[in-house]
């Protein structure tokens, strides 16, 4: 405990609460700031929330960002285009697949390229989103739900989010971070085997799903803390622009896997999921409902994957596609023996074709576009600009975490100090995304 | 109006020192963005952009639609005009937040802050870009018409010093309250020190000959 003239300052860690309460004994006034975070179990991640409270009642709630700034933005400016996919997975480390996408329809529009993109690398571009979607939600709820104390929730959610991660891992090769899409496709066909496994998952999540629904949407004590807590309507949701998830909790069906379909979202019948509480209640079901769509979508992507076999994965143009294939050596991962082969002994032209693109890359003519794309917590926008080189001169995330959050004040103040820790999880931030 | 030139670059790997034996040394590339429509009112636009253009006349913004996309270039004293007629008359209900870029090399325009604006009413988007010089970074602020402008401004006065005149609470919201310089600005270097590696040092990427 510190004191100075006017206030006073107590550092809780958990165990001293004796001292805090003998020393709060005698004091008339109610009005107490209370720092949460940035190291806090249920602030996700490194957020700082700063309440002031009257008793238990939040009277004002801030949010301190900036703890897990990265200087992603910055650091790409200083690679090529095709490296720039390893940053931008990094990002919302949750949402790995869609940042990649994102990024990569903003290239593919300034190289004037959408419509050479190989029909099979948006199938995969779309099965892999559904299938983040799926895991990002599972987090979501998981973290939502170990934050209320309902510590099933939780295991349950990340035992199904590592069947995710294992298809990740199978057909990209890593479980996070994969920079798996590139400009003009993706990095390498599907591996053997994989409409089996995906297929499998999918008929296992139909049972687990089923589970979440018998536990969390008519569990008493689940919507007895959900419900009408963190309300923020259709009008709010446009000022702070909010979307995704939140903005559909208010009824409003806004999808731009609908409106501004990209990757041939147009091609799949989905639905929109949308509840009208406007509250966390709806919000928790719409994601629910939401993975059940994801699960039709990949369906769908699987089928179309099936006649797809052997069909190329990156646009045919050789001064964009990525030229070295990637197999499994005795080490794990490397370069393809046949590809060394080619270029070391059989084409000196496919050789400096090889150096020429993965040392300089490709130029990007001059100019800016945007590309926005539905990710699990709304509108992820690339605003990329070039000015003609093989560095991006300039990319900008629209990160939905960073804009969501600031709805923080407006879904705590007024109501009781648990529930911020609701609003929050309700608003689904990861700080991967909020900071960059 | 003249294009905006956002640069020049000369020879292959970007190296001054010493002789360039890549036979590239000669070589002089200008950079410039898509050409803008001057006078908006006049163009023949297709569709919904003449519309919009008309409705934008009175504030003499320029135009560009490259690759299908539609941007404006407004004079920050009509900036707000611009947005206020956005979102009123054309329902751009939602804006994506505002996205800062520094071209160096636009004289007197070197600070730039790009809108991107979204209609649900009508799924259109368009973009609103207006420029501020480096020596008068000042820009007002959309807050009082977008409030979800609120963060995204700080954001850009972090990265790159443009001050949003009439912003609630201007201050740093990514980096520390007492950082010196703003980071996304190119004169500010990305930083990072030399690495060991084998024998050979690496230096920091910024400083790295590299292809320009």
């Amino acid at each position: 405990m510190t004191t100075t003239e006017n206030e006073r300052t107590f550092t809780v860690t958990g165990q001293d609460w004796d001292e805090l309460t003998d020393a709060l004994k005698d004091v008339k006034d109610e009005r107490i700031v209370v720092n949460m975070g940035p190291q806090h179990p249920s602030t996700h991640g490194v957020l700082r929330l700063i309440l002031e409270l009257e008793g238990e009642t939040v009277t004002e709630a801030r949010a301190g960002i900036g703890y897990l700034h990265t200087g992603i933005e910055k650091n790409m400016e200083f690679r090529s285009w095709t490296q720039g996919t390893t940053f931008v997975t990094r990002m919302d480390y949750l949402s790995p697949i869609f940042n990649e996408t994102a990024y990569v329809l903003g290239v593919e529009k300034l190289l004037g390229i959408q419509a050479e993109v190989p029909e099979k690398a948006d199938v995969i571009r779309v099965m892999l989103m559904e299938l983040n979607r799926i895991s990002s939600h599972l987090v979501a709820i998981a973290t939502g739900g170990m934050e209320l104390g309902a510590l099933t929730v939780m295991t349950i959610g990340f035992r199904e989010r590592e069947l995710c991660l294992d298809l990740f891992e199978f057909i990209t090769g890593l479980r996070m971070n994969h920079a798996y899409i590139r400009p003009g496709g993706v990095a390498q066909d599907v591996p053997e085997g994989t409409v089996a496994r995906v297929s499998e998952f999918i008929e296992l999540m139909k049972t687990r799903l089923t589970e979440y629904a018998a536990l969390c949407n008519a569990n008493p004590i689940f919507k007895g803390r959900l419900e009408q807590v963190g309300y923020l309507d259709l009008e709010g949701c446009l000022a702070l622009g909010l979307t995704g998830p939140i903005l559909r909790s208010t009824g409003y069906p806004w999808d731009l896997r609908k409106t501004q379909p990209y990757c041939g979202y147009q091609d799949y019948d989905f639905e929109v999921i949308t509840w009208d509480t406007c509250d966390s209640y709806g919000r928790f079901r719409v994601r629910l409902a939401e993975m059940w769509e994801s699960l039709r979508i990949m369906e769908q992507a699987l089928k179309r994957l099936k006649d797809l076999d052997g069909a190329p994965v990156m646009v045919a143009d050789k001064k964009i596609a990525w030229p070295s294939q990637l197999s499994v050596g005795p080490d794990g991962q490397g370069n393809s023996l046949d590809h060394i082969r080619h270029i070391m002994g059989e084409s000196m032209e496919a050789l400096i074709h090889h150096f020429k693109l993965v040392t300089e890359g490709f130029r990007v003519p001059a100019g800016q576009a945007y590309a926005a794309i539905e990710s699990p917590r709304g509108e992820l926008g690339a605003h990329v600009v070039s000015d003609g080189g093989t560095k991006p001169y300039r990319v900008h995330f629209r990160d939905p975490s960073f804009t969501n959050l600031q709805a923080t004040s407006v879904m705590s103040e007024g109501g009781m100090v648990a529930d911020v820790i609701v609003a929050i999880a309700s608003i689904d931030p990861v700080m991967g995304g909020v900071d960059r | 109006m003249s294009d905006q030139n956002i640069g020049q670059n000369s020879g292959m790997f970007g190296v001054n020192d010493t002789g360039d034996t890549s036979g590239y040394g000669g070589l002089t590339r200008r950079h410039t963005m898509p050409s803008r429509i001057s006078d908006v009112g006049v163009q023949p636009y297709g569709g919904w952009f003449k519309e919009i253009a008309d409705a934008l006349a009175f504030t003499d913004a320029e135009a560009v639609i490259h690759r299908g996309e539609l941007t404006f270039h407004v004079r920050r004293e009509r900036l707000l005009e611009a947005l206020q007629m956005l979102r009123d008359e054309l329902r751009f209900e939602l804006c994506s937040g505002v996205s800062g870029v520094h071209y160096p090399s636009d004289q007197g325009k070197e600070l730039h802050a790009v809108y991107h604006l979204l209609s649900m009413t009508y799924n259109r988007r368009v973009r609103v870009e207006t420029s501020a010089p480096d020596a008068d970074p000042h820009v007002p602020s959309g807050v009082a018409i977008y409030p979800t402008l609120d963060w995204h401004e700080r954001e850009t006065y972090d990265m790159f010093g443009i001050v949003f005149d009439g912003h609630p609470g201007l201050t740093r919201i990514l980096m520390p309250d007492d950082w010196p310089g703003h980071p996304q600005r190119k004169d500010y270097p990305l930083g990072g020190i030399p690495v060991e590696y084998k024998g050979a040092t690496i230096p920091p990427p910024d400083t790295r000959r590299s292809y320009s």
